[in-house]
């Protein structure tokens, strides 16, 4: 692959309320047995892209436990792999990462050392598959100088929370709005981005100059004039969970055949840290409907319409309706949880209940287990 | 220089003939179990647990399943700079060339492997047991007692004690006795064909009997270093132990999986058991289905009923179908409205829709009444059944079948169907 890969996975966002209290988005639980970071990094793996700098600053010990072997994406190579940068301080800086472009500013090392003539550019908080060879060809056919990836808005969505574009009919961007409070346009972009790799150095550098920080307001928007910037549209599934209504719906998205058949069935497949867990149990008294079920659970009661995470443990008589219950949570005898989601290694105390009433409720009851 | 206090041999090689359909393309370590693992991952599993960090594993009978399933050992934390695990199968040599004729004998033909690690104790094991075992503790018994060699064994009920090798032991646990296979026992204690030897025992006695033809661990060099006044122990083991070496024992091992709190419980945190797993997502479970007494490995996708079973991971099984007292193997489709009682159905094999399978009288099976008893279908790994088809039981049935190879739709009881082919 002619491309090096750049995940940018520093970000939080208010909107994920108490889920991201404790660690990153992008390592965030998805889908039963993925974090969201899988998507990206399976992604590049699966286009062969054979080194890649995670960026990540907040909450990120969440995403360093998730990170510490790169060869479940099959990056544990003599040449190239898996980098973590988070902030350091040096000699010449003291900050933490002051937006995207400073985050890539601060590491410019590892764009000046490696020799890929392309960078390919992703956020960590989208649930997506793309062969990021396409894009590439796709960008140099167009002779871009930066290609971004868009696509079609979900109508449930809320636009104010993306970037939106207009283009003409080759493709090329007119118009590019940073999180708009009334969206002029339903195509949005994905947040991932190909570029000459010294092209971006010039850029970064001549940002970092001028003390700006964001590589979508300072970079994207303000050269939309100046530099060749195309769409490049897909229509598969992508998704970015990154409030907690989107998370919800993405999660309950993977209840669909069609969504898990793209997922779970298609080549190329989704990879993740393996966790060595047994198979799922169902015990006498197990009812159990519509809903996905992660390695490692025992289930002793009535579960519907939900995905339950690794290692979720449903006592007696308990009913789950319509939830996420995220890894390792320990449901008490006789309790009854509807439209929330559990917070890991939980511990829910028999006979409680939990109703999400308006919208989705986040149960965090934090009441820690560990080995003495 | 490389110095290891104990390395493992693990013994892979074998057939395990009585397996029927299962191992007629897979050594039977290789055969799956309880879901998600293979046989071989419960000693496999049991040497890292234990701080053994290297293991040789002998192969030599269908090898190519086992050999991916292994791989570098990365599943097993066995991918070592220094040892590891390695695969190690039967080779040519200048002074002419043999299959492993005997436990013994591979082990003698691998002498070099085990000389580089310039080990202390040797530790011999065999790929086809379900158990968790801290060979560590073994092997504190062994140095306290300042033992040549001790021998894992396990109480057995007096009246199947006829079946097992046999030790007579004094009061501090030194071996006095063996019986192989006796007719009148003196003891029930059943070596369990785990043994550690002092390496310079071990080699003094491979290289003393390295021309008996077959030579055995059982046969030839625990009755030799016996011969040889070496002080021998027995280390008595009461956990859980199966010899999963029938149909039978196999069927009634996974289903002991599913009890409420299993004797054998694999849901423990302290002693992980590891395997190589390709399939990542979780299963799904459709609005249809109704679930109990069962486990299910990943990625699998359920339409129907499942009633006290062990399935494996990416199993499709279909709309309408029930499926009880059943093993479902890995990547196996059952199509809809089926009826499956008390199969095994191996690895990848495709079910067409309304096949019933485990019907009518129990009648022994005509060709191998000793291997396929016990009332169960069993069904060959990529083998292909058509829709509409009824089996009976104690039958087995492997290769792509078409539905003029039964007849009236019917495979009676006690039948078997051997095809060539395999599903594509």
């Amino acid at each position: 692959m002619r491309a090096a890969g750049i995940i940018l996975a520093g970000g939080n966002n208010h909107r994920m309320r108490d889920l991201t209290n404790r660690r990153a988005v992008a390592a965030m639980p998805v889908a039963g047995s993925y974090r969201a970071i899988d998507f990206a990094l399976s992604n590049m793996s699966n286009s062969h892209v054979r080194q890649v700098a995670v960026l990540t600053q907040y909450n990120s010990r969440s995403l360093n436990e998730h990170l510490n072997s790169s060869k479940w994406w099959d990056f544990g190579r003599k040449n190239g792999g898996l980098y973590v940068f988070t902030p350091t301080i040096t000699k010449e800086n003291g900050d933490w990462y002051r937006g995207t472009a400073d985050a890539i500013y601060q590491n410019m090392d590892f764009l000046k050392r490696c020799n890929e003539p392309y960078i390919i550019i992703t956020s960590a908080d989208a649930v997506y598959k793309l062969d990021y060879h396409k894009v590439l060809d796709y960008h140099i056919a167009k002779g871009a100088d930066i290609t971004v990836v868009c696509t079609e808005m979900n109508p449930l969505e809320d636009a104010s929370r993306f970037g939106t574009l207009k283009m003409n009919e080759d493709m090329r961007v007119q118009e590019f709005e940073e999180k708009p409070m009334v969206a002029t346009s339903n195509t949005i972009s994905t947040g991932i981005y190909v570029i000459k790799r010294l092209d971006l150095i010039d850029l970064i550098e001549h940002c970092a100059e001028e003390g700006r920080f964001d590589f979508v307001t300072d970079i994207l928007i303000r050269y939309r004039n100046l530099k060749k910037i195309y769409g490049y549209k897909i229509d598969s599934y992508w998704s970015n969970i990154a409030t907690v209504d989107a998370y919800y719906r993405t999660n309950m998205d993977f209840l669909k055949p069609d969504v898990r058949q793209y997922f779970f069935k298609e080549y190329p497949s989704i990879y993740s840290k393996v966790s060595d867990l047994p198979p799922a149990k169902y015990n006498p008294g197990a009812v159990v409907k519509n809903s996905l079920v992660a390695s490692g659970c025992i289930i002793n009661g009535t579960v519907e319409n939900s995905v339950l995470f690794k290692k979720v443990f449903v006592g007696n008589n308990c009913v789950i309706k319509n939830s996420i219950i995220l890894n390792d949570v320990y449901l008490g005898d006789n309790t009854y949880i509807e439209n929330c989601i559990v917070e890991s290694r939980d511990t829910i105390r028999a006979n409680t209940r939990h109703v999400g009433e308006n919208g989705v409720k986040i149960v965090a009851e934090k009441e820690d287990r560990y080995a003495r | 220089m490389i110095k290891k206090k104990m390395i493992a041999m693990l013994l892979a090689g074998g057939q395990g003939s009585r397996l029927g359909v299962l191992t007629s393309k897979v050594a039977k370590p290789a055969v799956a179990f309880g879901g998600k693992y293979r046989i071989i991952d419960f000693p496999l599993s049991n040497c890292i647990n234990s701080g053994v960090d290297t293991v040789g594993v002998l192969t030599q009978y269908q090898p190519l399943r086992l050999n991916t399933h292994i791989g570098i050992g990365i599943p097993w934390d066995l991918d070592r700079n220094i040892g590891g695990v390695s695969i190690l199968p039967p080779y040519e040599k200048s002074r002419g060339s043999e299959w492993y004729t005997g436990t013994a004998n591979a082990i003698y033909q691998n002498l070099e492997y085990m000389e580089t690690f310039h080990p202390d104790y040797v530790l011999i094991l065999s790929g086809d047991h379900i158990y968790k075992m801290d060979y560590e503790i073994m092997l504190d018994f062994h140095q306290a007692n300042h033992a040549d060699v001790t021998i894992a064994a396990m109480p057995v009920p007096m009246e199947d004690a006829s079946r097992f090798g046999i030790v007579v032991t004094g009061e501090n646990g030194q071996i006095e006795e063996f019986q192989e296979k006796p007719l009148k026992p003196k003891s029930n204690l059943a070596s369990m064909g785990i043994y550690i030897f002092n390496w310079q025992v071990l080699k003094d006695s491979l290289l003393k009997l390295s021309t008996v033809p077959g030579c055995d661990f059982g046969k030839h060099i625990i009755p030799y270093c016996h011969e040889q006044g070496r002080r021998m122990f027995a280390y008595e083991y009461t956990g859980y132990w199966k010899d999963v070496g029938t149909l039978a024992s196999y069927w009634e091992a996974n289903m002991e999986l599913i009890d409420i709190i299993p004797e054998f419980n694999l849901y423990e945190e302290y002693w992980k058991i590891y395997t190589n797993t390709d399939l990542i997502p979780p299963q799904y479970i459709s609005d249809q289905s109704a679930i109990e007494r069962s486990i299910i490995g990943d990625g699998s996708e359920i339409y129907g009923q499942i009633h006290n079973c062990v399935i494996g991971s990416g199993v499709y099984i279909g709309k309408g179908t029930v499926v009880r007292d059943s093993i479902i193997m890995k990547d196996v489709t059952i199509g809809d409205g089926c009826v499956i009682d008390k199969a095994i159905v191996a690895e990848s094999a495709e079910l067409g829709d309304n096949v019933t399978l485990g019907i009518g009288a129990e009648v022994p099976n005509r060709m191998k009444p000793d291997i396929y008893t016990f009332g169960l279908v069993t069904i060959g790994e990529n083998s292909v059944i058509p829709a509409g088809v009824q089996v009976g039981k104690n039958t087995a049935i492997s290769g792509v079948t078409r539905k003029e190879d039964y007849p009236d739709g019917i495979l009676v009881s006690g039948e078997t169907l051997i095809k060539a082919g395999e599903r594509i």
